[in-house]
């Protein structure tokens, strides 16, 4: 009973009330829903059954603001939960953004959410669903899932740029190429995580799930199978701080922004 | 003045990489099923290469100095440690960091919003900044991407600055290049035992030098500019042993396509690609560039080529700057070998749509191309014109597609209008490419390898089957999605010009 309520009243949390919401913007916070912390050692491991106390946090982190009062330092708290989009192996650079638009400037905030809007165009007419809906600019899949060497090709950091201003908040793959596995890191995008198998083939585009940060894992609701995923490690709070550069002040790596 | 650096403590992982590799070098049988693309590799192919050999242990820690390869030397002198080893976090000195027309921008932009509106880069020597992918264009977000660099280049007092105003006559621009890598290589940045880093997954190439070259994006090179460092963790290395003569067919772009096809497009991610022998010592730069240039193709972080006395030759007049060159240990450790009998191969070409879909270009001839695309980084510079040439001398025909020449720099496409091809009797590329049909040689850049804007020229706007001298052939890469892209090399690309199928040169080099 326990379970079910929560489950109300964890979907309604999460209910997309248009179709193109599945970004949590930092102001919304449904005022009705109580959000207690989330206590790790008092969930088990099935999706199925929720212990009374624990419902998660939801972090609302995006890249670009980041007060620490209301988003939860480190990793353990940090919840990705929407649709996914699957797609296969060797999913390259011009795929997930063609050279043609590179001429966009991912540092000028007018281009960088143009970038957006064209993420996975390049991908081939055999995805029959698109990332992006014609006519639309952001993405109602905020994560995507791939195969082995995602991201592989050119070192342009406009394709997790792209990704990340689309709306995805994370990929989980088999496996990355380094340059834009570095990137994702570098910027803080998007959380480049790794699945122990592979998850592409047991997913569907349009699957609800969610992946646990802190627990390394991703949960299908759609299919009610789970996947131990591989810790994010050090890169976790490179992401979580906004990038290399927030981390390096953050960790007084580097002084406050004045030369 | 850059903003100061606070070192972080050695053992501090800024940017610890996901999974640690340790030395599980993948053993023979495995190595297959790990790669569980759909790729198609060819039964008929006959194996030329020795089985790879187990795995050498790592040497224990403690303070006895083992042998380092030639990319932990570099990186231990640049990040002034005595000793490295793979999987180490380091922070390295850079020696040269360079920027084109795509990434440029975006890369100044984090520096000016990091560092500040007014902060100076770490060196206006040490920063190379070179236009070249989408150049010649009305599209106007590409020109103003050039202007926003001459600005940079102004306000920084930017020492190399490659710059082009005049888009309609790239000759009436005496400072402008064309394709950074070549250029690199040509005004003399590339030297051994360097650190050269890029914004562009190409600068592996300059590993032909004997020097650590790789590809970083905006935000690390943002950081570059600032502090003249970058945290880098140290690859292992693979070790690739050429030996015997190289039969008159072949070119190093075989050669790399032979690797890329073996060990698939992520058999080298996060990993050195360390290569040598004989065969490799008779390569000219030019061919150890594209040798080394198509590294990232394998998932590569970055190629080596010892340096030697043809290094040294090709860079007498061309740098007055000191370097030291480093070389593997004898006793250093490599995570795989692999050994080639040079003699044995033959060419090949990538098939659609992968750099590792390897074939034999003679199994292909009953594939019909509508053109046939030279140019690029990786085949578009002299010695690739003067391969192609070679076989529409030997030919003496017509092509029979429309055959696209896109010199990758201006002295490149100079040496077509200067140079005397061997065996023509003193003509020049140009006379014979123009003998034989070929389209004019063209405004020197990076062209449509990476399709770019749509007036690009010899973009592919239409679904066209192309063999190509490019990196790259994954869907969409020269522009139309449903485009086929056969990657080859110089003499295969004009062999398929001559009958419009896809050619093995050996019809026309014997």
């Amino acid at each position: 009973m326990a379970a079910s309520l929560i489950r109300t009243s964890y979907s309604s949390a999460f209910a997309f009330s248009s179709p193109k919401a599945s970004v949590y913007s930092p102001s919304v916070s449904p005022p009705s829903i109580k959000v207690p912390a989330f206590s790790p050692l008092t969930v088990k491991p099935l999706s199925s059954t929720f212990a009374p106390h624990a419902v998660r946090a939801i972090s609302l982190a995006t890249h670009a603001t980041l007060t620490p009062s209301s988003v939860p330092a480190d990793t353990s708290t940090t919840t990705f939960h929407g649709l996914c989009y699957v797609v296969g192996d060797n999913i390259d650079t011009d795929q997930i953004i063609p050279a043609e638009y590179l001429t966009l400037v991912p540092s000028n905030p007018a281009e960088y959410e143009k970038l957006g809007s064209y993420a996975l165009v390049g991908l081939p007419s055999s995805y029959a669903t698109r990332f992006i809906e014609p006519n639309e600019t952001k993405t109602k899949y905020s994560i995507v899932i791939g195969g082995a060497n995602f991201g592989c090709g050119s070192s342009r950091e406009h394709a997790p740029v792209a990704l990340g201003a689309a709306g995805a908040k994370a990929v989980v793959a088999e496996s990355y190429a380094r340059i834009f596995f570095r990137n994702s890191v570098a910027t803080g995008e998007v959380y480049p995580l790794e699945s122990e198998v592979r998850i592409c083939e047991e997913c569907k585009t349009g699957d609800v799930v969610t992946i646990e940060l802190g627990e390394s894992r991703l949960i299908n609701h759609t299919t009610g199978k789970e996947y131990k995923l591989k810790p994010i490690g050090d890169a976790g709070p490179v992401i979580d701080a906004g990038g290399i550069f927030a981390y390096a002040r953050k960790t007084g790596m580097i002084p406050s922004e004045s030369n | 003045m850059a903003s100061s650096l606070v070192s972080p403590s050695p053992t501090s992982s800024f940017i610890r990489n996901k999974k640690d590799l340790g030395f599980s070098a993948f053993p023979c049988s495995s190595q297959i099923a790990i790669q569980k693309c759909r790729k198609q590799v060819s039964k008929k192919i006959v194996s030329v290469m020795a089985p790879q050999q187990s795995e050498r242990k790592p040497a224990t820690t403690g303070s006895v100095k083992t042998g380092m390869t030639m990319t932990e030397k570099i990186l231990a002198r640049a990040s002034e440690k005595p000793q490295l080893s793979p999987g180490d976090n380091v922070w390295v000195n850079v020696d040269i960091l360079m920027t084109h027309d795509v990434c440029g921008p975006g890369s100044i932009g984090i520096f000016k919003k990091e560092f500040g509106e007014n902060a100076k880069v770490w060196d206006r020597e040490k920063v190379v900044i070179i236009p070249d992918h989408y150049i010649f264009t009305s599209d106007e977000r590409a020109n103003r991407n050039v202007d926003i660099l001459r600005d940079f280049c102004m306000e920084q007092n930017i020492k190399y600055f490659y710059d082009i105003k005049d888009l309609g006559n790239f000759k009436a621009n005496p400072d402008y290049k064309g394709v950074c890598h070549v250029a690199l290589a040509q005004e003399g940045h590339c030297r051994p035992g360097e650190v050269l880093l890029g914004t562009d997954s190409h600068t592996c190439t300059a590993g032909a030098f004997g020097q650590f070259a790789t590809g970083i994006g905006n935000t690390d090179a943002g950081f570059v500019l600032g502090t003249g460092k970058l945290l880098l963790k140290v690859p292992p290395t693979l070790r690739f042993v050429m030996d015997g003569e190289m039969p008159p067919y072949l070119l190093a772009k075989d050669l790399i396509l032979q690797i890329i096809g073996e060990i698939s497009v992520a058999g080298a991610t996060y990993k050195s690609m360390e290569f040598v022998g004989t065969t490799v010592e008779s390569l000219n730069m030019e061919e150890r560039m594209t040798l080394c240039n198509m590294v990232v193709e394998a998932g590569g972080k970055n190629g080596v080529v010892p340096a030697d006395s043809t290094t040294f030759k090709y860079l007498e007049d061309k740098t007055s700057l000191p370097y030291e060159p480093v070389y593997s240990d004898a006793h250093a450790s490599f995570l795989s070998e692999y050994r080639f009998d040079i003699s044995k191969l033959e060419p090949l070409v990538a098939k659609p749509h992968s750099p590792d879909n390897r074939a034999l270009a003679r199994e292909c001839k009953d594939v019909k191309i509508d053109r046939v695309y030279i140019g690029s980084c990786t085949g578009g510079k002299t010695e690739d014109f003067l391969a192609a040439a070679k076989v529409f001398v030997a030919s003496g025909k017509k092509v029979k597609v429309p055959t696209f020449l896109v010199p990758a720099t201006q002295k490149v496409w100079l040496d077509l209008y200067t140079l005397p091809v061997p065996g023509s009797g003193g003509k020049t590329c140009s006379q014979i490419f123009e003998e034989a049909g070929c389209d004019t040689p063209a405004s020197p850049s990076c062209g449509a390898c990476l399709g770019g804007p749509k007036d690009t020229y010899a973009r592919m706007n239409e679904p066209k089957v192309c063999v190509s001298t490019t990196n790259r052939n994954f869907p969409g890469r020269m522009g139309h999605k449903e485009g086929q892209i056969y990657l080859a090399s110089p003499y295969t690309a004009a062999a398929s010009a001559l009958t419009g199928y896809v050619t093995d040169p050996r019809e026309f080099l014997q």
